[in-house]
């Protein structure tokens, strides 16, 4: 194994939370503000998911107040507490981009019971 | 004590940081070197210890510098560099010297590599010149447009940029910061980007060298 990948390898937590592409995930956030630690939570559907090392991530959509918000995670980060997968969608592709187009009753996924 | 190291690039990545930051770092592997010759004031003019990078197959190892190597006993190697010491009694000939005996974690360096090579290219890529229109009937879009005046001078005026070979020559990145020093697999790595491919030679010297 190359020193890059070793390097990459150590950066790495142990395990990561099974994620797939639909899922509805609550995301906790570490944030640190003037020396007090809280958790903020980010829930919404997972659009997309980007492998390769430690540089690993997922995109998460909602929509907040009538307005599309993204946000991606680095799933190695340390401020990534921890993610709860609250339900499972039927999706038929590995990226949902089309989501963005689309609004209120169009842009429902059906869940998977 | 030696102020510089000599390494080989090794490739980019990430690292984060205890709050969560995200640092793109560059892995080198610098060392271990050894002192195949010391450079001394009374002798050379200049104190100087001369490094070896590399281990090299004897068979592969010409007679002079087979003869010059010899000396220090310790193999062959690809790269013999000089590098600067302020504290000659403390170093003698044979010498290891890894990267955590040169640098600390924290430590602002420079870092001296060999660009990529680019080849031939016009004043766009290398000089950063607009181009000329893209529509509007233009014909010529990439050339470098007018190169001086007419009569007057008669000539193009000396260093007018122009076309021709970019890359491929030393460059040195100065306050890079090191953000780690991991001796066990003599890795050292440092914040952002490094001039060079992969496998390349490095030189890695102390600030205000």
């Amino acid at each position: 194994m190359d020193l890059v990948e070793q390097f990459e390898k150590g950066q790495m937590k142990a395990s990561l939370p099974q994620v797939r592409i639909g899922d509805k995930v609550k995301v906790y956030i570490k944030i640190v503000e003037g020396g007090r630690r809280r958790s903020q939570v980010f829930e919404g559907t997972v659009i997309a998911r980007h492998k390769g090392g430690n540089r690993q991530t997922i995109t998460i959509r909602k929509v907040s107040y009538g307005i599309g918000v993204e946000r991606v995670f680095p799933l190695h980060s340390p401020i990534v507490e921890k993610i709860d997968v609250i339900s499972h969608t039927k999706v038929r592709r590995a990226k949902l981009y089309y989501l963005r187009q689309r609004k209120g009753k169009a842009a429902r996924l059906k869940e998977l019971r | 004590m030696i102020k510089g190291i000599l390494g080989k690039k090794l490739g980019m990545s990430q690292i984060f940081m205890e709050d969560g930051l995200l640092v793109p770092v560059t892995l080198l592997e610098a060392g271990p070197c050894f002192v195949i010759q010391k450079k001394v004031r009374q002798k050379d003019g200049y104190d100087a210890v001369q490094v070896g990078f590399q281990p090299k197959k004897a068979l592969r190892v010409n007679k002079p510098l087979k003869g010059h190597q010899d000396k220090a006993g310790k193999g062959y190697f690809y790269y013999i560099k000089e590098i600067e010491c302020d504290d000659m009694a403390s170093i003698s000939i044979g010498d290891e010297v890894r990267v955590e005996d040169v640098f600390k974690k924290g430590e602002k360096i420079k870092v001296t590599g060999t660009s990529k090579g680019k080849g031939f290219a016009g004043v766009v890529k290398r000089h950063g010149f607009g181009g000329l229109p893209a529509s509007h009937g233009s014909l010529i879009h990439r050339t470098t447009g007018s190169i001086g005046c007419s009569a007057d001078p008669s000539k193009v005026l000396k260093g007018k940029r122009m076309p021709g070979h970019i890359g491929g020559a030393r460059v040195t990145i100065r306050e890079s910061e090191i953000i780690d020093v991991r001796s066990e697999e003599n890795l050292l790595i440092i914040k952002g980007a490094i001039p060079g491919a992969r496998g390349h030679l490095v030189i890695m010297k102390k600030q205000g060298m």
